[in-house]
């Protein structure tokens, strides 16, 4: 089953619509209340990092009975050392974004806490594609 | 778990119903449907919030309460009041001439529940400091919200504080009192007064315990009217007896927006009515707002005292409970019974808790995952056939509802008054049918002179 949500640069007031969406659905797909956690957590960060640093981009996800596939796919600036991205406490985003209560650095080490598997690519000057994975069954 | 039966005090009575769309509109969890000019509700779904009750324009939905002469079969008649109850009536009718008119109409004993809350903050800082990792910790005071939160959010009970409330804390410290005075158990009978629906369902089918040691709830309406009318009636003044027992004013605002929240430390919100409640566990769910210590959590808007069952303007009513609990901050001379109570503390702390509160998840469209997502993948192409219209002359609030129903066998796309136009027009259907099929759904009410 495949869904695809936009996600629009700046727009914090609907940060976190595809991941409230996509909850309902692992809901109704029964899938167990601690992974749907993990899921919209990792989801959720992920979104919200989309929103404070890039251009725009698109949540591609995938859900078979086995795993969920979450791609997020932006264009934007990149990210020029993802080893240091990783680092918990580790933030870019600006005062504002801070003082909104986001951006505190805990991104993306947040998100490879809560998947199974977590692949990041990027280029700078062009965009960055986050793809997280889930296993439904475990 | 499923299937289980919940008691609900909610009944749609099927003779009053005219079949409208009001109540499956504003039902949070989609729990209503019309069928043959009716609405049905999904006792499995329904919190007992009493939205649909508020809207019903023919008071077709009614509430599920005990008869008030069934206190005569006890001779022991204990009337367990919330602190709303004062706040329906004006300021010119005191507490004490309430009170009287109470033991009047038939009660032996009046007992104002908040009495416990004194107690029920130690038990709960205590179940707070035993469970230091949970956060936010979600009260259980209001039964709609426990329901809600088993049905809609799931992951969530985990979050619930297992404490009884001060209603059943304080049947116990009655039953306990009158028993260690040599009354036999059965003839003491523990009456609360209630202000909503969702407390009713809580005493019947209670969550996290076997058996309620309350005898009956009745309808605070209905006591409401006696007592206003018993005060109107009689020209001679009541026999008063004197208000010795007054309320610790957080006692008093206990069941008032804040009234939790104001009695913990840390950070802490209180949020009322049940929309807003569904739209902040939303976001607590997702762990979007994360750092709360508390929540006190409201089904009706201004808390118990906009309860279904309430008579007074919330607003007033607010009013009233306000000034009694300035007036007891500032008058030193109160007699507060909470020493008595404090007797028992022991014994009440030591049965305040409640087991675990089991979730009884309602969105699930299989419990097989495979079959889950045929099904979804179903509703998914149903939906876009559908007109996403929400206009309800389906008999389901939403276009969503109905291709949910569809795949789980519940209804049938022609249904869809939009889809029927479609199919006459390809020639599939005739008007005759069409027709039939909204009388099945809408019942045999039209004029078709």
């Amino acid at each position: 089953m495949h869904f695809e949500y936009n996600i629009i640069s700046g727009d914090f007031s609907n940060a976190g619509s595809a991941s409230s969406q996509i909850k309902k659905v692992l809901k109704q797909l029964n899938v167990e209340t601690v992974t749907i956690k993990r899921i919209v957590v990792a989801l959720y960060e992920a979104e919200v990092n989309v929103v404070a640093h890039s251009f725009g981009g698109t949540i591609f996800v995938d859900i078979n009975t086995e795993e969920i596939l979450l791609r997020l796919k932006d264009t934007g600036p990149g990210i020029p050392d993802i080893k240091l991205a990783m680092q918990e406490g580790f933030s870019t985003a600006s005062p504002q974004v801070r003082e909104m209560g986001f951006g505190a650095g805990m991104g993306l080490a947040n998100i490879k806490k809560n998947a199974d598997k977590l692949e990041i690519k990027s280029e700078v000057g062009v965009g960055t594609e986050v793809t997280i994975m889930v296993k439904l069954n475990e | 778990m499923d299937n289980q039966y919940f008691h609900h005090a909610l009944k749609i009575s099927e003779a009053n119903c005219i079949g409208c769309t009001h109540c499956i509109k504003v039902c949070p969890t989609e729990a209503i449907r019309v069928k043959n000019g009716k609405a049905h509700l999904f006792e499995n779904r329904c919190v007992d919030c009493g939205e649909c009750f508020r809207v019903c324009p023919v008071n077709a939905i009614y509430v599920d309460h005990d008869d008030f002469n069934q206190i005569f079969n006890y001779n022991y008649r204990i009337a367990l009041v919330p602190g709303v109850l004062i706040g329906q009536f004006p300021e010119n009718i005191s507490i004490q001439e309430i009170y009287s008119v109470l033991l009047e109409i038939g009660f032996t004993h009046v007992f104002e529940i908040e009495h416990t809350v004194d107690i029920l903050l130690e038990a709960r800082d205590d179940f707070k400091k035993k469970n230091p990792t949970i956060k936010p910790l979600i009260s259980t005071f209001c039964p709609a919200v426990v329901s809600l939160i088993q049905v809609k959010f799931p992951a969530l009970v985990e979050n619930l504080i297992l404490l009884k409330s001060p209603l059943d804390i304080a049947a116990l410290y009655y039953k306990k009192l009158l028993t260690e005075k040599g009354i036999p158990e059965e003839e003491i009978g523990l009456f609360y007064i209630t202000p909503c629906a969702a407390k009713i369902a809580a005493v019947k089918s209670p969550v996290g315990e076997n058996k309620s040691v309350i005898t009956g709830v009745i309808n605070l309406d209905f006591i409401y009217n006696k007592v206003y009318k018993s005060i109107k009636q009689s020209e001679k003044n009541h026999c008063l007896i004197p208000h010795k027992d007054e309320l610790y004013a957080k006692g008093i605002l206990w069941s008032l927006t804040n009234g939790e929240k104001d009695t913990t430390d840390g950070r802490s919100l209180a949020i009322d009515e049940i929309h807003n409640v569904i739209e902040f566990l939303e976001k607590i769910e997702s762990d979007e707002i994360s750092d709360v210590d508390f929540l006190e959590l409201r089904a009706c808007d201004e808390s118990c005292a906009g309860g279904v069952l309430t008579s007074g303007n919330r607003f007033l009513t607010v009013e009233r409970m306000k000034n009694r609990a300035k007036a007891v901050e500032e008058n030193e001379n109160n007699f507060f019974l909470s020493s008595e109570i404090k007797n028992h503390k022991a014994f009440l702390i030591n049965n305040m808790n409640v087991s675990k509160i089991q979730p009884r998840s309602m969105l699930k469209l299989d419990e097989d995952m495979s079959e889950a997502i045929k099904k979804m993948g179903k509703m998914r192409e149903i939906m876009e056939y559908l007109p996403k219209t929400d206009c309800g002359m389906c008999g389901a609030s939403t276009c969503q509802t109905l291709a949910e129903d569809i795949v789980m066998k519940r209804a049938d796309i022609t249904d869809c008054v939009f889809i029927q136009r479609i199919m006459e027009q390809k020639g599939s259907m005739t008007m005759n049918e069409a027709i039939a099929k909204m009388k099945r759904i809408w019942g045999d009410k039209f004029n078709t002179k």
